[in-house]
């Protein structure tokens, strides 16, 4: 099994390369370069370094949301079109999702957080079984950060985050609520190798679309069309 | 070496149509499928350019794959892929560019960069297989008001542009002031022939020392001023009326300013592109004004004036022969200037 992970949600323009139960090989900047010019010469780097037929890959994963609406266009768009030529299927890999499991095993529940301005950040909430299979505690969301911590306070337990979130807010998570764990670099950024490796497990258990029916998750609607709907609403009264 | 057949595969989606085609030599269109947005916007009375992003991200596959079924043709008996990078709204450029790249990538074809508006000109080599440059080209859409001299293929030497509005900016906004609504240009074009255009004299912009510019943002504030006025004194004003006097200030300066173009740099072709060069005022003037001064006048099926994906496949072949090829980097420029790479 070859899997490609793409991953350009947010800051991070990544690829990655699965072939069965290892990464062979992955390409990570975060750097502030836009990933229409880098995200394809990764890929090409990462194929011509490995030596494989792009043929040979049974599906493309992506990154597919939430994050910068421009990044997961840029993102799904390399994947649909990679999809159509290769005539391969694309599994759809919640970005939140990805990134808990570079967590894999954790003890604790694992929060994600993307910043996504306005005090707002994309989060869910994962939990690893006994037999680590990662859990959706809460499903992907856009939220006040403050409401969110107090959601989790509720909750109880100790909490692992991670995330471009953490710079925003994690001196406040420390207040709110101490004894959560803020992850180290290595593992607090969207990583392609975690798209590619949670992308497999799909990929296996049969969760794919068709290149064409694939299209990123952005959690929001466009500004206008939420104008729109209110001012619906308000007419009608 | 023997002569073979080129075989463009295009895809077009800087704002809000997204389209593919397959054109082969540059004039033989074998595809032109194109997936409008206009529906969607016409709720927000103009394109809204997020969600035109997500509209391309829907559609983009779905009208590429027609685009190869219609033509008959695989990825494989494909030469290049074509793709617009600029000049667009950059959401919505940047979904062709990714999509565009990833399958010249995957089915290992060169790729080729088109600008929009050499796209727009190259239409016209479709249905007039006698058109080769140098000619002088009037380019008027929603985005763009350009009097080209068409050196080259591949060479331009832009000779007027608007100063402020396009001409087709100024259709949407005088046809959503009179409540015809968006898209402009066709609600006017229509709305004009039931009126008179000699019904109110609205200003003609006149640019000192710049002959051949164009300015239209006067003509639209006289025409809202026209109906303020109208509306404070309680006078009723004809729609059609309004509509034909206005839509012939602007073909009046149009026509002006290609044809003193096409004599003083001595051209006998004169060609029309985008979307405005459908209006059939503007048509009809310039066919009338053309023949009085024995130029040839060109233009494209409105099919080919929209925008569309066959245009960019046609100049994507002259850009290609002439051995341009972008790389993986390739990026999406909104406002890409006519003639650079």
């Amino acid at each position: 099994m070859k899997i490609l992970g793409i991953e350009s949600a947010a800051m991070v323009a990544g690829a990655a390369l699965l072939e069965n139960d290892r990464i062979i090989a992955e390409y990570t900047v975060n750097l502030k370069q836009t990933h229409s010019q880098t995200l394809l010469p990764m890929i090409d780097e990462i194929i011509r370094v490995t030596g494989i037929d792009k043929k040979e890959l049974d599906a493309i994963a992506v990154s597919a949301g939430p994050g910068s609406y421009t990044g997961l266009r840029i993102g799904s768009a390399t994947a649909k079109g990679l999809g159509l030529a290769l005539k391969k299927p694309v599994v759809s890999v919640p970005t939140l999702a990805a990134m808990a499991y570079q967590c894999y095993g954790s003890g604790r529940e694992v929060s994600p957080i993307m910043d996504a301005r306005r005090g707002q950040v994309y989060t869910a909430l994962y939990r690893f079984g006994a037999d680590g299979t990662m859990i959706t505690e809460e499903e992907p969301q856009v939220i006040l950060m403050e409401e969110w911590m107090k959601k989790l306070e509720e909750r109880g337990g100790q909490i692992l985050f991670t995330g471009d979130g953490i710079p925003v807010f994690g001196e406040r998570i420390l207040q709110v609520l101490p004894g959560s764990l803020l992850a180290p670099a290595h593992m607090n950024r969207e990583r392609a190798a975690s798209v590619a490796s949670l992308g497999a497990l799909l990929y296996q258990e049969g969760k794919t679309e068709t290149a064409a029916e694939h299209l990123p998750v952005y959690l929001r609607k466009p500004q206008a069309e939420r104008e729109r709907e209110e001012r619906a609403a308000q007419q009608n009264g | 070496m023997e002569n073979r057949d080129i075989t463009i595969l295009a895809i077009e989606s800087s704002c809000d149509e997204t389209a593919a085609a397959v054109v082969q030599n540059g004039r033989t269109v074998l595809s032109n499928v194109i997936s409008t947005q206009i529906a969607t916007h016409t709720l927000y009375g103009g394109v809204v350019p997020e969600i035109a992003s997500r509209k391309h991200m829907e559609n983009i596959n779905q009208v590429i794959e027609a685009a190869l079924l219609e033509a008959g043709k695989t990825l494989e008996e494909i030469d290049a892929v074509a793709v617009t990078y600029g000049p667009g709204l950059v959401g919505a450029l940047l979904v062709g560019v990714a999509e565009a790249k990833a399958i010249a990538y995957a089915a290992e074809k060169p790729l080729v960069g088109v600008h929009h508006i050499e796209g727009h000109i190259a239409a016209n080599y479709i249905e007039h297989p006698e058109l080769e440059p140098p000619f002088l080209c009037l380019v008027v859409s929603g985005g763009h008001t350009h009097l080209v001299v068409v050196k080259d293929y591949d060479q331009f030497e832009i000779i007027g542009r608007t100063r402020d509005d396009a001409a087709g900016e100024a259709f949407d906004k005088v046809a959503r002031s009179i409540g015809l609504g968006y898209p402009g240009g066709p609600k006017i074009d229509r709305a004009a022939k039931e009126g008179n255009p000699k019904a109110i004299a609205f200003p003609h912009a006149r640019i000192d020392g710049s002959p051949y510019d164009f300015s239209f943002s006067g003509l639209k504030s006289a025409v809202l001023n026209y109906l303020n006025h109208a509306r404070m004194m309680g006078e009723e004003v004809k729609p059609e009326d309004l509509a034909a006097s206005f839509q012939s200030a602007v073909v009046d300066v149009l026509v002006e300013h290609a044809i003193r173009g096409a004599k003083e740099y001595g051209f006998k072709q004169l060609a029309m592109a985008g979307g405005v060069a459908s209006n059939s005022a503007l048509r009809s003037r310039m066919q009338e004004a053309c023949k009085k001064a024995g130029i040839t006048l060109y233009y494209p099926s409105p099919v080919f004036c929209t925008d569309n994906a066959a245009m960019i496949g046609a100049a994507g072949y002259y850009e290609f022969c002439k051995g341009a090829r972008s790389g993986w980097d390739l990026n999406a420029v909104p406002s890409l200037k006519l003639g650079e790479r």
